[in-house]
């Protein structure tokens, strides 16, 4: 078992990202339904269908999650944000039903993630959406934590596919601590390995040296 | 729309979700601070022109690019400083000599902190356990005994152990080691632990 010598910034919790983490980094790239409610002066060229210098009020553009949040302003009118269909009424009603149902990677993949950030826009479905978010991930859990406890050396990814990427971290975790448990209980914790970085690296130059 | 070289910088080190350490994009990072720059001036002129002339209808343009502005910062941060704990991982896992190969992926400025990393532990290392210091990149795994059996994977030539005596390691050849003489080549894929 392999305890892991990189150890990359995490995802940030609930409402908050981490400044450093890769994946809220990316998790904010996610776009969302926007309307413009004041002129935005010189950046016509942004919105690529217009030919006017200024991006009128009114406009509705998508736009990425961390531009909608710089933009956003509580008192003011500057922006409006829609909810995607996923967090609408619709949906949740599908997630109160069977939330094991749905396939959370083609949904999202950031279903969890872009949940929990929509919060910050006062959206009057607010309390909704967090409860609908919540029940959700208590729904799917079992299954995503029993599965990853109970299956050793298998292809996984069709237990993994359906999942968002929340999930398949926990995945990931779990499939970890069983292989470990598994290493220690064949005897084989005091196994000394190759480093699996080191063993990337020369699958990768023997890849570079092919082509 | 702005920050989309930031972000494929980000993507790029994402993708490597084990720790490897690609080239040091100059190239991307450069668009970036030029992106910024270009940002940062046209929001300098549209703010003179709304104070001096009063025009309040210019600040959703400037936050807009101060957004911007903002989301490169922390895209550049980001692919830096992962990338340093991607080095710093290179330490624990090759030690502290690299092979050429990841050496050419980092940009000076990331050799020179590589060596700072490594003096930095040597010295931690030194002030531990008494008069000797304490290797701590060694006995990751629980040691079982002081001697192990290794199998050679590569040749890789003379290696002297500690009383003095010289083993030539070849390929396929076995032998019986101090286990602490054996751990980093083992790591590096040099050697196999062979268990019965």
């Amino acid at each position: 078992m392999e305890t892991q010598s990189y150890t990359p910034v995490p995802p940030g919790v609930g409402m908050e990202e981490n400044f450093l983490s890769l994946d809220d980094i990316l998790l904010s790239q996610e776009r969302l339904p926007c309307q413009t409610e004041t002129c935005f002066l010189r950046l016509g060229f942004v919105e690529k269908s217009s030919e006017t210098p200024d991006i009128a009020e009114g406009t509705k553009m998508e736009l990425p999650l961390w531009l909608a949040k710089g933009l956003y302003e509580r008192k003011r009118r500057v922006l409006s944000v829609e909810l995607p269909k996923v967090y609408r009424d619709g949906w949740r009603t599908v997630f109160g039903a069977d939330p094991n149902v749905v396939d959370l990677h083609k949904m999202g993949p950031y279903y969890y993630g872009l949940g929990s950030q929509l919060l910050h826009f006062e959206n009057p479905e607010n309390s909704e959406i967090a409860q609908t978010v919540l029940r959700t991930f208590i729904g799917r859990f079992r299954r995503t934590m029993d599965s990853s406890q109970n299956v050793l050396n298998e292809d996984t990814s069709v237990l993994v596919e359906r999942l968002d990427c929340l999930e398949k971290a926990l995945f990931r975790a779990g499939q970890s601590g069983l292989n470990s448990f598994q290493c220690w209980e064949m005897g084989r914790a005091s196994h000394l390995t190759a480093s699996s970085l080191v063993l990337n690296y020369r699958k990768r130059k023997i890849a570079e040296v092919q082509e | 729309m702005f920050c989309e070289k930031a972000v494929e910088l980000v993507r790029e080190l994402q993708r490597l979700g084990d720790g490897q350490l690609p080239a040091f994009s100059e190239d991307g990072v450069r668009q970036v601070l030029e992106e910024m720059k270009a940002l940062y001036e046209q929001n300098q002129s549209d703010v003179n022109e709304a104070k001096t002339e009063g025009r309040s209808e210019l600040i959703p343009t400037i936050k807009f690019r101060h957004s911007c502005l903002l989301r490169n910062q922390r895209c550049v941060a980001a692919y830096l400083y992962d990338r340093l704990l991607r080095i710093r991982a290179l330490r624990w896992e090759y030690g502290s000599v690299l092979p050429t190969a990841v050496r050419f992926h980092m940009c000076a400025e990331e050799l020179e902190w590589f060596n700072q990393y490594k003096k930095s532990l040597a010295t931690y290392m030194r002030s531990l356990g008494g008069e000797g210091g304490l290797d701590i990149t060694q006995d990751r795994k629980p040691p079982k005994s002081l001697f192990i059996e290794v199998r050679c994977l590569k040749d890789y030539g003379e290696f002297e152990i500690d009383d003095g005596t010289i083993v030539l390691l070849k390929k396929n050849s076995q032998h019986f080691l101090p286990r602490w003489k054996c751990e980093q080549l083992i790591r590096q894929g040099v050697l196999e632990h062979v268990i019965s």
